[in-house]
This record gives structure tokens, sequence and C-alpha cells, in this order.
């Protein structure tokens, strides 16, 4: 299971950093949802990954560490503030700039 | 009940900040009042906490009385102290500044106001790692808020970098903490210290490099060398009030630093002592290098003065590299007047554009201001403040951190650096004051004159800088008990875990 949760991490990541570098604001938002699911899943593995076993802290029981998931949480809802933020700042920059690029303007591509 | 009091810098502006959301539809009028009582009672509590820190007992506050290292902590030491009631102060001038118009955009200029001070507060006072990442998140949307704040296009441009930026910075953030958490088992900072004083070898390199990721993030903030290209476009698009509040911004960044690398990274900290602040020092210096050229080559008045804001940071980061007790003095020192005296400057320059027309900032011949020698003689002494001459309060700083330093080993490299960039910035504020006062076109000045508020706070701020060369011994000495204070990370872990939570080793 380590070894699929790291992949789907680093898969995760990889997609969300390539998007970020994109120069049109839809894929560098898509980018930086994407990376901060691949975070929210790290998080989540810094508790020790545990199949079967309650968040619930007892004395002698196998548990899984509830502290990562309330983190993960508080991350999410973060993050959903954060997502719908970007959004209307890029629709909003989309309007007042005329284009979707992150710099406002578009390239000159050679020989134009 | 003087033990609660600790909670009110985050907890006054946040109750302030939501009653002047159900005040959107209010008059101007009233907003104003709210926001601008809020933020005078807030200066008396700050007062009030200096006095506290001053027995140099530093309280903890353990949030539902949760035991440490179990529940979030709030912590109040000097330096927390020195810096809440800084940016109490400058909330107060930013207001005073930002009610004589650039309120006038949007409803909402007060609210995120008072947000923006909550996530400050709490960034200063919090003794919890993930609690950290909170208010850095509270502080960033609002200061997105503030950023847009008026609209136009090279706004949302800057702003649309700046969040990008920003978000990317608090996913590495979570990855940072995230990989400490899972090394050590804890978030509270002192128990992290502790905790890293007895990792065995071979979880070393895990621990420092998520240490740097975190010196990073925390570099993205305090606009460290590569990461500080946001900046310029950022707070010289800002209107004048919100980026004379973002002065104290990267300051956020660096306390950061100090605090949590200092005190995880510290000498103290067993196999990765150090390891960090080999980073910052090289790093530091380049910054303010570039910082430098930046100021030289800035085209307008406000992208000069936010060079200069990168300038201090490096200076303030290189400081934070030494480790070292009288460094940090002269530190503590330049951080209050660095701050003070770039927030005068951003105003000093948006009231100077304001007179010139569409030149506005420029630095190009332009038709002569309504005020010239009143503005004139105001700009001689915030550019001499900030270029570090004597006897202004940017000499002090300067000397004190040089002296301090002179048994560093990159000590050369800091005097160098720091000179250097001190000239530089000597030069780049003597062209533009020329260019801006003397080179001017024949036709007669058409701008209004200054609106007397804003001359009023632009003044108070830069009457800082003499006023710190006077009170300098007191001002010393408060430095001095915070440095000492500060390179104790003993002291802060026993007065947050107990004295025997070193015992065990």
């Amino acid at each position: 299971m380590e070894i699929l949760y790291a992949v789907v991490v680093a898969v995760l990541a990889g997609s969300g950093i390539y998007l970020m570098l994109r120069a049109r604001t839809f894929p560098v938002v898509m980018g930086l949802m994407m990376f901060s699911y691949a975070v929210n899943l790290f998080l989540v593995a810094m508790g020790r990954l545990r199949t079967g076993a309650p968040a619930i802290v007892m004395e002698g029981a196998v548990y899984t560490d509830p502290i990562p998931q309330a983190l993960v949480l508080t991350a999410i809802v973060i993050g959903f503030a954060m997502t719908s933020f970007i959004t209307v700042l890029a629709l909003r920059a989309r309007g007042e700039m005329g284009n979707d690029h992150v710099d406002g303007q578009e390239d000159q591509e050679p020989g134009r | 009940m003087m033990q609660h009091w600790i909670t009110l810098p985050i907890l006054w502006p946040l109750l302030t900040g939501v009653l002047l959301i159900f005040m959107a539809r209010a008059g101007r009028d009233a907003k104003r009042a709210v926001s601008l009582v809020s933020a005078l009672v807030s200066l008396p509590i700050m007062i009030l906490l200096v006095q506290q820190a001053m027995t140099d007992q530093i309280q903890v506050y353990a949030l539902g009385n949760w035991v440490p290292p179990f529940g979030i902590v709030l912590v109040l030491d000097r330096l927390t102290a020195l810096l809440l009631l800084m940016t109490s102060i400058l909330a107060i001038m930013a207001l005073l500044y930002g009610i004589r118009g650039d309120d006038k955009p949007g409803r909402n200029f007060h609210p995120l106001f008072h947000f923006q001070l909550v996530g400050i507060y709490g960034a200063f006072l919090t003794g919890d790692l993930f609690n950290l990442f909170v208010f850095f998140e509270i502080l960033l949307i609002s200061s997105y808020g503030l950023l847009m704040h008026g609209a136009g296009p090279a706004r949302t441009r800057a702003t649309l970098h700046y969040v990008i930026l920003n978000l990317t910075g608090s996913a590495l953030f979570l990855i940072g903490v995230g990989t400490l958490y899972g090394m050590l088992g804890t978030l509270n900072m002192a128990d992290l210290a502790v905790q890293m004083r007895n990792i065995p070898v071979e979880d070393a390199p895990i621990v420092q490099a998520a240490g740097l990721i975190l010196l990073v993030v925390f570099g993205l903030k305090a606009a460290m060398l590569p990461l500080y290209f946001w900046l310029p476009n950022a707070y010289s698009s800002a209107s004048p009030s919100v980026a004379s509040l973002f002065a104290i911004m990267t300051k956020v960044g660096v306390y950061a630093v100090l605090r949590v690398h200092g005190l995880l990274y510290g000498p103290e900290a067993g196999v990765v002592a150090g390891s960090i602040m080999a980073w910052v020092w090289p790093i530091a210096a380049l910054t303010i290098v570039f910082g430098a050229f930046g100021v030289i080559g800035a085209r307008t008045l406000k992208r000069a003065v936010s060079y200069l804001v990168i300038v201090s940071v490096g200076t303030l980061l290189i400081v934070a590299a030494t480790e070292d007790q009288q460094t940090l003095v002269g530190g503590i020192y330049y951080l209050i007047h660095s701050t003070f005296i770039t927030a005068a400057l951003f105003l000093i320059a948006d009231i100077i554009s304001e007179q010139r027309g569409a030149t506005q900032d420029y630095l190009a011949p332009a038709q002569p201001l309504a005020q010239p020698r009143l503005l004139a003689v105001i700009f001689f002494f915030s550019a001499a403040s900030v270029a570090g001459l004597p006897p202004l309060s940017g000499f002090i700083g300067k000397a004190l951190i040089l002296t301090g330093s002179a048994g560093a080993s990159f000590a050369v490299v800091m005097w160098f650096v720091m000179l250097g960039a001190g000239l530089v910035g000597l030069i780049s504020m003597s062209r533009a004051g020329s260019t801006i006062f003397w080179r001017v076109s024949e036709s007669t000045a058409i701008g209004r004159k200054a609106d007397r508020m804003k001359l009023a706070v632009a003044l108070m701020l830069l009457a800082l800088s003499p006023l710190l060369t006077i009170f300098a011994e007191p001002v010393i000495q408060y430095a001095q008990a915070t440095a000492t204070q500060l390179l104790n990370t003993t002291g802060y872990i026993e007065a947050v875990l107990g004295p025997s939570a070193l015992g065990v080793q």
C-alpha cells in the first residue's frame, strides 16, 4: 500500500507542478489544486499508514494518529477558501486584462 | 484576569472585523470611526503587554487549558511584544492615512484591514507550528483583498502573481510541517526543539530538508533572494496605506526564521545544529546586493522604496544568521527603524506622486510640486535616515550591527555588502530627489496641496526616526534583553513545557 500511496502523491504533485508552470490562469489554478491534494495526502501519511484502525487513542489498542487527520481537515478548509478566491481572481484578471495569460499580455511569437 | 490579556491582540481586531462586516451598508464615517477607535484601543493593550514582557518572564497561555505540548499555546516574550507594539502603531498610522481616500473604492477595506491584523498578531504570538500556518493563511487571505483594493489592471496582475506564489508557499509550508510532525511527533515549537536535540544521526537529513523547506516558505514571506520578485510589483501598485502596513509583513517572515529556525536548528539542536543558518547568510548577502541593484535601477520612486524593503530584509536575515547577541541587538534596533522608515517612505512617495500630475512618481522631469520646499525637506530627512546617515536612526542601527558582527566568520562579506548597499541607497535617493525637486519644467504647479492629515501621518512616522536616536539608550537596553532572551532557547522551552522538560536528557 505504501508504494501505491507514494506513487499517487508523486503523480499528483508532479502534474500539479507541471500545470502551475503553464502561462494561463486556468491550468495554474488546476495545478495549485492538484498540488494541494498531493500535500493533503502527504500530511495523512505523516501519521503513518494503517488500515482498519480507529483514530481514537486508547490504552494498548492499535490506533491511527488522529492529529494529521485534524491537520488535513484544517488544510482542506483553508485550501477550499484559497481555491475559490483564486478562481474569482483569475476571472477578474481575464475581464480586466482581456486575456487569460498570467502576465496579462500574450507572448510575442518569434517571426510575427 | 491578567493572564487572559495575551489573547486580546487576536480577539480584539477579530471582533472589530466581524462588526465591520455587519456594518457593510452603514455610512463610511461610521465604519471609519469604529475602525480607528478599535486600532487606537489596541495601542494601550500592546503597551501593557510590552510592560509584562519587560519582567523577563516568558508568558505562556494554553488555549482551552490543554497542557502543552498537547494544545495550542500563545507565547509572549520580549521580541513578540515589541513586534506587536510596532504593528499596532503602524496600523494606526496606515488607517489614519487610509481614511483620507484609500478606503473609498470598496466596502470592505476596514474589515480586511482588521483581519489582516488578526493574522499578523497571531503569527507573532503563537507557539505552535501548525497554528503559525493558520495565522499565515489569515494574514495572507486578507492581504490578497487589501492588495486588490481599488483594483485596476496593474493591481490585479500584481495580486495574481502574489496569490499564486503564496498558495505554492502555503503548500510547501504544509510539507515542511508534515515532515517535522512525521519525524518528531509534535507541533509545539518548544517540544519540537526538545525532540530535535535527541534525534538520531540517520534522521538528520530529513529533518534538515524540512527545515530548508520552511526556510523557503519564510523566505517567500520575507522576500529573500530568489523569492522576492513579487514584492516590487505588489508593493508599488498597492494603495499607499496598504503598502505602509505591508512594511511589517516582510518582518513576519524574518520573525518566523528567527523563531522557528533559531529555536529548532539553533546551536543547541544536537546533530542539526547550525545546518540552516549556514545557508541563510550567503543568501541574505546576495539579497542585499540584488536589492541595491534594484534601488539604483528603479524608474519610479515607489519601486525604489520597494527595493529598499528588500535591502532591509537582507540585512535582518544576515543578522539572524550570526546568532550573536551583540549583532542581534543592532538587528532589533534596525528592525524598528527600517519598518517605520520604509512605511513613511511609501506615504511620502504617494504624496509626491499626487502633486506631479500624469508623471506620478516616475523619476523623470515633470511639473513642479505644489509644496516643493516642505516635501523636499521631508524627503531629504527620510532619504538620509534610510541610507543610514548620522544622526538619524538608520546610522545607529547599522553601526550597532557592524560593530557587533566583528567576530562573525563572514564579517568581511557582511561589512562589504552592507556599506556598499548604504552607499548605493544614498546615491539613488539623492538622484531621485534631485530629479523630482530640481529638474522641473517651466510651467507652474497645477497639483493641489497635500491633504493635511496625510502630511501629518507621514511626518509622525518620520519623527520616529529622530525619536529612536534620542531615546536610543532605553531602546538598546530593551534590545539587549530581547537578544539575550531570544538566544536562550532553554529558557523558552522551560517556560512553555515546565522546568523539567529538558531533565530527561
